[in-house]
């Protein structure tokens, strides 16, 4: 199963909302740090390597 | 300081040939007599090829150094009848715990697989290790010579490819020693490598450790305790390991640009001990040393009539274990290779893979100490932020623990690329693929209990599962590969074989003289078993 990058996400603006509320009022270092544990949960939760690498390739925009 | 441990002191005794003034050629000259020289020295025995051992020095490691002893390593050292008293000695720790700055994150118990007669791992002090290696020497008189305060102080091939010209410095002063064979086996800081000019590849890190042993006589737990950024020691990693005679190791990570005589001196590390241990706690200070390392290894590790082995050859971080760890697994690859050469059973060729294998296995173990220094000292802030992100996820969460790398411990590289494999033509599940080394299982033999690796040795094997082919054993141009009927030469006493090995009645394996596997079929096939032989002993 290749990385879904079609929209999956049923009310993308809540969640949007949701990822923005998580960061209220912390610094940008414990944002950064937020940011890093949100990664390696869902990386978890997905666990399939080639999905995840994938999804690298994505976010580091090398395609 | 206290002594747990009297060193002894080896007899420096002349030799004949530097007594009489008489160049002599022997077949094999081992460099060093660590850990490393004195299994080459045991190995080439047990293949019957006669080896001076030269060593500068005249007594085992000072201080305990190399601490942690794997299962594969054991098992060489088994083979080679001298693992009983390491493991008799040694101690095994089972509960590890990790903190980070003043909090454990968490504990782990280590669940090691039943029914392997090798433990996981054992910590002991390697002048022990040393110590037992020397003693199990003694019984090899006739082929091991070991010339203690025999410094080499210049090395080279001979033009015409014949052997190896060295010259021997001893008390009594310069002598020249020949040698068809050489193995330098003579650590990180390799003379002999440095006088063949051959530098090692790459730079991945560096780093500065301090090193302590520490008598502990109060009841400390046996565990291994592991610090990222602890209160007593900021911004680095500290590691705690028990050792035999209540000896404890302390390894403070310094970084590079510490200053290591500084860091060394008594009134500098008892008050670190002291901050991390407690005021109250009784201890001793036993040994300390500063150990710096860097990850590199060299191109090849044969030139000409020269090996190289062990941290000659190849340097790792200490995360791990991978140092002597490694260099064992270097011999066990070479010494049968070299016995067939020798007997000119195999063709030079079959040397070449000594390095195209155990380079393999070297970088293996350079990205593996790689990765635990890369956790254990960040190289960027972003890479700083995902590790405290682990550590702060690893309290509470399970899914987080198996990404917390305070050092792997060391398994053997399989093989997976190697030109003496035979690539499968059937399909088979489990781990021994061409190229593994053989997993142990308990057996029985003649009615005995015994082990399956203890029973296999050092020689080809035909491992047939359940069906007799009714030949004992096959003569490859002169290479006798004995053919073994586990159902009738040896019984599978619990099953374990079977299942590590996916067998079903005619399931054939080749196994070669360092216990990996060569090759593997459904069926036994004559033909193919030749075939395979010959291209693991690069003849095809």
């Amino acid at each position: 199963m290749p990385l879904n990058t079609e929209p999956n996400i049923a009310k993308p603006d809540d969640f949007y909302q949701d990822l923005i509320d998580l960061h209220r009022d912390l610094s940008d270092e414990q944002s950064q740090a937020v940011n890093a544990k949100l990664v390696l949960v869902l990386a978890n939760h997905i666990g399939d390597a080639q999905i995840l690498r994938e999804a690298m390739t994505i976010a580091r925009g090398d395609r | 300081m206290l002594q747990t441990y009297a060193y002894p002191e080896f007899d420096y005794v002349q030799s004949d040939e530097q007594k009489n003034g008489e160049t002599k050629r022997h077949q094999a000259v081992v460099i060093g007599a660590g850990p490393i020289g004195l299994t080459t020295a045991l190995e080439f025995a047990k293949q019957g090829i006669k080896t001076v051992v030269l060593d500068d020095n005249n007594t085992v490691s000072i201080g305990s150094r190399a601490v942690c002893y794997a299962k594969r390593p054991l098992e060489i050292w088994d083979r080679l009848g001298c693992a009983q008293p390491m493991i008799d000695k040694g101690v095994v720790w089972k509960v590890g715990k990790v903190f980070r700055d003043e909090d454990q994150v968490y504990q782990f118990d280590l669940l090691p697989e039943d029914d392997h007669k090798i433990p996981a791992f054992i910590n002991l002090q390697q002048y022990y290790l040393e110590e037992y290696m020397i003693e199990r020497c003694k019984d090899f008189a006739d082929l091991i010579d070991i010339r203690w305060k025999s410094k080499v102080i210049s090395i080279k091939n001979a033009a015409d490819g014949s052997h190896a010209a060295l010259q021997v410095e001893t008390p009594d002063g310069v002598y020249p020693v020949e040698a068809e064979w050489v193995v330098a086996c003579d650590g990180a800081n390799s003379d002999t490598r440095k006088m063949m000019d051959m530098e090692f590849e790459g730079q991945f890190f560096q780093d500065r450790f301090l090193i302590a042993d520490v008598v502990m006589k109060a009841d400390f737990p046996a565990e291994r305790w592991f610090w990222f950024n602890p209160p007593f020691h900021r911004n680095q990693s500290v590691l705690l390991h028990m050792q035999s005679d209540d000896v404890w190791r302390i390894d403070f990570q310094l970084g590079w640009d510490a200053d290591p005589e500084e860091e060394k001196k008594p009134e500098n590390v008892i008050p670190r001990l002291k901050a991390m241990l407690g005021e109250d706690k009784e201890f001793e200070l036993e040994w300390v040393s500063v150990y710096q390392f860097a990850c590199r290894r060299m191109k090849d590790f044969r030139n000409g009539r020269v090996f190289f082995a062990g941290d000659a050859a190849h340097q790792v971080s200490p995360f791990g274990a991978r140092g002597a760890n490694t260099g064992v697994q270097d011999i066990d690859n070479l010494g049968w290779k070299l016995k067939l050469v020798i007997d000119g059973k195999a063709p030079e060729s079959l040397l070449d893979t000594y390095s195209e294998e155990r380079v393999f296995a070297a970088d293996d173990n350079l990205m593996n100490s790689t990765r635990s220094t890369d956790f254990i000292t960040p190289k960027s802030d972003v890479s700083r932020v995902f590790r405290d992100a682990v550590l702060d996820l690893a309290e509470d969460h399970a899914f987080a623990r198996p990404l917390v790398n305070s050092g792997r411990l060391s398994t053997p590289t399989p093989y997976a690329d190697s030109s003496l494999n035979t690539i499968d033509g059937d399909t088979f599940a489990g781990l021994m693929s061409p190229g593994t080394n053989c997993s142990d299982a308990p057996i029985t033999q003649n009615g005995e209990n015994g082990w399956f690796l203890n029973a296999i040795g050092e020689r080809f094997i035909a491992l047939v599962f359940d069906t007799d082919p009714d030949i004992t054993s096959l003569d490859i141009n002169g290479i006798a590969c004995d053919v073994m009927v586990v159902g009738k030469d040896i019984v599978d006493a619990k099953g374990r074989l079977a299942e590590r090995y996916d067998a079903q009645p005619g399931t054939t394996y080749l196994i070669r003289p360092d216990q990996h596997v060569a090759a593997r079929w459904r069926d036994f096939d004559q033909n193919a078993i030749t075939a395979a032989v010959k291209r693991a002993t690069a003849q095809g």
